[in-house]
């Protein structure tokens, strides 16, 4: 060819950013450029092309474009587009041939390739954090940029357990964390050892990550902690890991590689013509406009200016005023009341991550300005830095959240039947029912909607929130973005952008979005008169009229969003403090609040097994307040009567349940503390000693048995449960256990009164994925016959046929019929002493909670020691199997019954029905399908004869925020 | 309690059935119609369908329920059918899976509602057994069903195999139209029996249609049953592959039927129990068997076109993998029909299922390991679909899996 181009042009358009690459025949670099499109993707790859222009002129290129928002933009334009992978292998391929794997991260996407042995190619799942989006997202928790967060990262001391899969989980990790004063450095340097826990396990799914090793991406070029964590973490040596001078370019690098061979010959201007010509060829979903003229909006303000505060100055008031702290998840909110109600002082901000110094500082000036014949007579505290700042500031009164929020609510409208209360980062729903706290429907594990979400997508898209919220109110055409979390919603947006929606549009959607996550996400209302008649709602979120119209809108009806919506639950422990003034306040004086100080720093608490990180504050005379413990022996204090719980009865029975190993074993047996066996162990343990085996089992759970198994964890969305097995299979092959046996069991044991009796498909059958997934793993180290524990002579037959290496010591169906009787005392046993606990209980006057789960989260680092914050609030626990066998069914399920373990369930739940002293808690793991069954028909068991419903959901997180607030809201409802 | 379907609702409502395959579901209705049931597919996949299943189902319950649901729901309250003149169907499989709970997910939507709409399961285990209800599986409409089955899975494996190649655009679906209505009939008539006669006049007819060369690059789809096949979950899968200018492949329903009627058997034998019931699952199993056989036997013969997996041949493959013991879901299926894939040439797949499948974590991302390393060629992809999943990023996974294919052998990943 004659007109063959000489230069080259790679574009990729990423999420975030584009990055343009010129190659001269030679492939050497003439120009690259990295720039933030700030959502403008075609303007920004026209001024990059423009300014190409002014270098290069008329020349051909041969252009090709890649990246995850190219696609459409290729598309649109008509551009030759390569998949970016591919593009990154191409580079690879030519600059750097013995490498052995590549990591990309990008804004949204986290990529990896193994290049040898076996070459594969994997990108994020759709439920994933660990990308430069989640590390600009913590970075504006902490208050600091993404470089900010870089340097604080390099002076840490320590690294917190936080989890990355998405940032929702990772935020509800940190924010404790920061609350309870833990060093920032600290914090920086957990979240890059995130996200390469989030590669490793996330997407190397099983396959070790080892050799030379390319890192690539934006965030891999920049930010140095997160280079140091990868290479510490895979112990890479300086010569293996291999950070490319262009990493930030690179992925464009490869693609005007592509583009040489089968890009599109043309000039730039023709470039920039088709770029500025692309239409998108489908539109994005819309809806209504929130308003439709001006005068409907004023009509709307004004209507809400109705539900003010009035105001009160604290300079010249005298008499009594009560102070109410909500020191919240990312805002610090205060009010100081007067006696008749009159809002003194009010501030609302965020805490930047210092709750305590804010409030500290807003004391002072109320000190300062008050008239001298204003006492404070009284004050309360609530949110999450509730217990810190009590402790510092010696505040009277610590509340829960929610009965602060219906303090305020009912002020407003003492007929208030349903609070929606969206702050910073919770999403707080309940309803009340003859005037105290019915349901509460908090938001955990993934979810979008709330003030921060829409915050960190205004700061993305390059706008201060307040004015980003203003867009939307009168956006023409907003787009409907659904309803799920953050990461789905960015690629939402993405999409919507793609389409050609405006920010006015995108921002509306925003405000819908977070709506349509509370309504349908996280109160599931079916129709509007669920909600009830008088609906308040609060939160700083609902001061963005945008979100208050959306909410409007969905409902078909107005809501009462009083003027203070920021401030409620301050308001709400103000009027806790008027409701209950002491005799004489403890809060610190003004001359103490001067000298005030506090230090912060980490520890290990050596009072049990479970190590919990402490964080311990000290206070400037000389107190301290010490967090991250879950029981009170961390606190420093010694256990006060201790309170039975049946969780760690079950726990030490089953560890302790293996018999004394016969003289002379004719083997050794491993046996893993994972899933189904923290029920049957006592069962195979007896087996196989009997049968002349010496019987190991793996080591307790903890963080660093999820680590250990981590590398061969295929599905990162399993349940954490299933996650630890995988430790618990290497911790036994470090054992020199002659073989691992696990058998599969499609069914587990029939207990009656059930449609059937299965096991879940994950409990059912993890050893075959075990098996092909963990390459130590061999048909005579692992042995996993299939089994029906209700047929004994099948049971023998396939143990026969499983074991027939091994000279047994005894008859096969005796050893069965020790095992069976074995099992059934543990399964007795654990009732009878159920049944004592309930007697002790009730004769000490103490409240019962039945935590209904699976067997298997009697272990500690599945339960998080949830049955520890049970007992610390005066309360005996007992479990569902205690308590199954007990129950009267005497109605139909709504639904088939068919799982040995939920059967349970719903028996303990029909057994607390009639039970005046006790009340139920759910425990569902994140990822278990089947409890999205499973807790809809429990809950209507219990509350069809007036009881309670309260679920705690669980995962990696150790965080028991939620926990606590959810049961102390519990047991303020029990004492109503 | 919900409402029943009684005998005399037979003259008075109509039935609404989700489409899952439109072309076998359209056959199993018109079966239904000789026997006196009116019934009608769904075929709506407007938005408010998504939205209605959030609506009314627990949002982390399977994406397929809150389809078919949202589906039902948004049928209703639409104003088209009469919600006192409508039941409704749905399949329940019986297994260890969520999906048999399906059935009570809708009742619970419907409670509050529609409390008067029935509805009806239609299962082969013997589940909700009513001898009060109006709608009876017989043994004569589960006959004819199965041949429907076969049919489908025929016209749809043919058709594969002719849309990306044909010369004229839109022949394909035109002669497949052609056969539905024929087919129609001759579950009318009875000259359905007649299987020889008509497997070989489909075969020619769409043997006529003129075709380019076959060299696209072929991808097969397996995952969870709904998504793999409904072009209202996987978001129009099949279209956009084709789009691609790929050749989809996509494994017959009549495999999960026989996974389905021998896993009764196979349980029998891993759990040392014989009775009644695995007796006639394992005559069942084999009478199915045999006329698949005859279907593979006769697109052999015909010579143009690949015949379906033999159903033995799967369970070899699967054993090497995987227990046939693993029966929830679509099970060890999954495993052999990537097996099989590979096997036959199909080295790229697309695994769909929806997000947070229990069956899946082991059967599929638990297995892709060990297919890989038999077939170091193998190309998988696994896509989960949710509500909240878009379609963007759903075809750029699918889009690496296809730059990768479509490199020579040295340029391989």
């Amino acid at each position: 060819m004659t007109n063959q181009p000489v230069y080259s042009l790679g574009i990729d358009v990423g999420s975030t950013t584009v990055k343009t690459v010129v190659l001269d025949e030679h492939d050497a670099i003439l120009f690259h450029r990295y720039q933030r499109h700030l959502s403008r993707v075609r303007e920004t790859v026209a001024e990059q092309l423009v300014e190409l222009q002014t270098r290069f002129g008329d020349a051909v290129f041969s252009v090709c474009i890649t990246g995850s928002a190219g696609l459409g933009l290729a598309q649109s334009a008509d551009i030759s587009f390569v998949q970016e992978v591919h593009a990154a292998f191409l580079a690879v391929k030519h600059d750097y041939p013995d490498a052995d794997a590549v990591i990309e991260l990008g804004g949204e996407d986290a990529k990896i390739m193994f290049l040898t042995g076996g070459t594969e190619q994997r990108m994020n799942g759709s439920c994933a954090g660990g990308t430069g989006a989640f590390v600009d997202q913590m970075a504006s928790l902490l208050g600091v940029t993404a470089d900010e967060l870089d340097a604080l990262s390099l002076k840490a001391e320590k690294r917190y357990p936080i989890a990355s899969r998405c940032g929702v989980f990772a935020k509800s990790d940190i924010q404790p964390l920061l609350n309870q004063g833990a060093r920032k450095e600290d914090i920086a340097a957990s979240i890059f050892q995130a996200v390469v826990d989030q590669t490793v396990s996330g997407l190397a799914q099983g396959r070790t990550i080892e050799g030379k090793v390319l890192f690539l991406g934006g965030p891999l070029s920049f930010l140095q902690g997160l280079r140091q964590a990868f290479v510490r973490t895979l112990a890479l040596d300086a010569e293996n890991a291999v950070f490319p001078e262009k990493a930030p370019v690179f992925v464009a690098y490869g693609c005007a590689m592509y583009a040489k061979q089968s890009g599109q010959n043309m000039t730039l201007a023709e470039t920039l013509k088709k770029i500025q010509n692309a239409v998108s060829a489908t539109a994005a979903v819309t809806s209504e406009p929130l308003f439709a003229s001006r005068a409907d909006y004023e009509e709307f303000v004004a209507r809400h200016k109705q539900h003010d505060l009035p105001f009160g100055d604290i300079r010249t008031v005298t008499g009594n005023a009560y102070l109410g702290i909500d020191a919240g998840s990312t805002t610090t909110k205060m009010v100081l009341i007067s006696e008749d109600g009159r809002l003194l002082y009010s501030h609302y901000a965020a805490n930047l991550g210092q709750p305590l110094d804010r409030v500290v500082k807003h004391l002072k000036t109320i000190y300062e300005r008050k008239h001298p014949d204003l006492h404070i007579c009284a004050s309360a505290v609530t949110g999450y830095g509730e217990d810190l700042i009590r402790a510092g500031l010696g505040i009277d009164y610590g509340i829960v959240e929610t009965v602060a929020h219906f303090k305020a609510a009912s002020y407003f409208c003492p007929d208030v039947d349903f609070i929606m209360d969206i702050g910073g980062q919770d999403i707080k729903c309940f309803k009340i029912r003859n005037h105290s706290i019915d349901s509460i429907m908090l938001n955990e594990a993934c979810s979008s909607g709330c003030g921060s979400f829409i915050q960190s997508f205004a700061q993305a898209l390059g706008y201060e929130i307040g004015a980003f919220s203003q867009l939307g109110l009168f956006a023409k055409h907003p787009v409907d973005l659904g309803s799920r979390c953050t990461v789905f919603m960015n690629s939402s947006v993405k999409q919507a952008q793609k389409e050609g929606a405006t920010v006015e549009d995108i921002s509306a959607g925003l405000s819908a979005s977070i709506i349509k996550n509370a309504v349908y996400k996280v109160i599931r209302a079916k129709s509007v008169d669920e909600l009830g008649k008088n609906i308040v709602v609060q939160g700083g979120t609902f001061l963005n009229d945008a979100v208050l119209r959306s909410f409007e809108m969905e409902l078909g009806r107005p809501v009462i969003r009083p003027a203070v919506s920021g401030l409620m639950g301050a308001f709400g422990a103000a009027l806790y403090a008027k409701e209950h003034i002491p005799a004489q306040s403890t809060l610190i004086s003004a001359e103490k609040l001067a000298d005030f100080s506090n230090t912060s720093t980490g520890a290990k608490c050596n009072g049990c097994t479970a190590h919990c990180a402490l964080n311990i504050v000290k206070f400037s005379d000389g107190s301290r307040y010490i967090s991250g413990n879950r029981c009170e022996k961390g606190a420093g204090q010694k256990s006060a009567n201790s309170i039975p719980s049946l969780y760690d009865y079950k726990y030490q029975s089953i560890l302790q349940c293996v018999p004394k190993a016969p003289a002379a074993p004719i083997g050794t047996v491993g046996l893993p503390l994972a899933l189904s066996f923290y029920e049957q162990m006592p069962f195979w343990a007896k087996l196989f000693t009997e049968l002349g085996f010496r019987v190991v089992i793996s080591g307790e759970s903890d963080r660093n048995m999820y680590y250990r198994g981590q590398h061969t964890i295929p599905s990162d969305t399993v349940c954490y449960p299933a996650k630890l097995a995988h430790g618990h299979i290497e911790d036994l092959l470090d054992q020199n256990v002659d073989f691992v046996f696990w058998p599969c069991m499609s069914y587990n044991v029939d207990e009656g009164s059930n449609d059937n009796h299965y096991n879940c498909p994950v409990v059912a059958y993890y050893p075959e994925l075990l098996r092909a997934n963990n390459a130590r793993l061999t048909p005579k180290n692992f042995i996993t016959p299939y089994m029906d524990l209700n047929y004994p002579k099948g049971v023998a037959k396939a143990l026969k046929r499983s074991l027939k290496g091994y000279a047994l010591k005894a008859n096969l169906n005796l050893a069965l019929n020790a095992a069976y009787a074995t099992q059934k005392q543990y399964q007795e046993a654990v009732v009878a002493q159920g049944q004592e606990i309930i007697r002790q209980a009730r004769a000490e006057g103490r409240k019962i909670i039945v935590l209904a789960g699976r067997p298997y989260h009697i272990d500690k680092e599945i339960n998080h020691g949830i049955h520890k914050l049970i007992t610390g609030l005066g309360m005996a626990v007992v479990t569902e199997d205690a308590v199954a066998p007990l129950a009267t069914v005497d109605e139909k399920l709504g639904v088939l019954n068919q799982w040995t373990y939920h059967a349970r369930m719903y028996r303990a739940a029909h057994y607390v029905a009639a039970q005046p002293d006790i009340q139920l808690v759910q425990l569902v793991s994140f990822g278990c399908g089947i409890d999205a069954v499973t807790s809809d028909e429990i809950r209507s068991i219990l509350e069809r004869k007036g009881k309670l419903y309260t679920q705690l959901k669980i995962d990696e997180i150790n965080n028991l925020g939620a926990a606590r607030i959810r049961l102390r809201s519990l047991v303020a409802a029990m004492e109503e | 309690m919900s409402a029943r379907f009684t005998p005399e609702m037979k003259q008075t409502h109509t039935i609404l059935v989700p489409d899952m395959l439109p072309v076998h579901f359209q056959l199993l209705i018109s079966i239904l119609k000789k026997y006196g049931y009116h019934c009608e597919l769904l075929r709506t996949a407007s938005r408010a369908v998504v939205d209605e299943g959030l609506k009314n189902v627990h949002n982390d319950t399977c994406y397929p329920a809150l389809l078919v649901i949202g589906q039902f729901m948004e049928a209703l309250k639409s104003g088209r059918y009469h919600p006192d003149r409508t039941a409704l169907l749905i399949t329940q499989t019986g297994g260890g899976c969520r999906a048999s709970n399906y059935i009570h997910l809708l009742r619970k939507a419907l409670e509050q509602q529609f409390p008067q709409v029935p509805v009806i399961s239609l299962n082969f285990s013997g589940l909700e057994k009513d001898p009060k209800s109006g709608f009876q599986l017989t043994a004569p409409i589960f006959l004819k069903f199965l041949y429907a089955v076969l049919y489908g899975d025929l016209l749809m494996s043919v058709s594969n195999q002719c849309r990306p190649y044909e010369l004229e655009k839109g022949r394909t679906d035109k002669l497949l139209d052609r056969w539905q209505h024929r087919l129609e009939t001759a579950f009318q008539t009875g000259e359905y029996l007649k299987t020889k006669k008509l497997y070989r006049a489909i075969l020619d007819d769409f043997a006529k249609i003129e075709r380019a060369k076959r060299n696209k690059i072929r991808v097969g789809i397996v995952g969870e049953i709904y998504v793999k096949y409904s072009p209202l979950a996987n978001n129009h899968l099949e279209d956009f592959l084709l789009s691609e200018g790929c050749e989809p492949v996509i494994p017959s329903l009549l495999e999960f039927v026989m996974y389905c009627a021998v896993s009764t058997n196979v349980d029998g034998k891993l759990y040392g129990y014989h009775n009644k019931k695995t007796i006639i699952n394992g005559i069942g199993y084999k009478a199915i068997y045999a006329m698949q056989k005859q279907q593979i036997k006769a697109v052999r013969e015909h010579g143009v076109f690949d015949p379906p997996h033999d159903f033995e041949e799967l369970r070899r493959l699967a054993d090497r993998y995987i227990s046939q013991g693993v029966s929830m879901g679509e099970g060890w299926l999954i495993t052999a029909e990537m097996a099989a894939l590979a096997e036959s040439g199909t080295e790229n797949i697309i695994c769909t299922q929806p997000f947070g499948c229990l069956p899946n974590h082991i059967v599929a991302k638990g297995m892709m390991r060990v297919i890989k390393n038999a077939y170091p060629n193998a190309n998988i992809t696994a896509i989960d679909y949710d509500p909240g999943a878009t379609k963007v990023n759903q075809e750029n996974r699918v889009k690496l899996m296809l730059a990768n294919a479509r490199k020579p052998e040295s340029f391989r990943l």
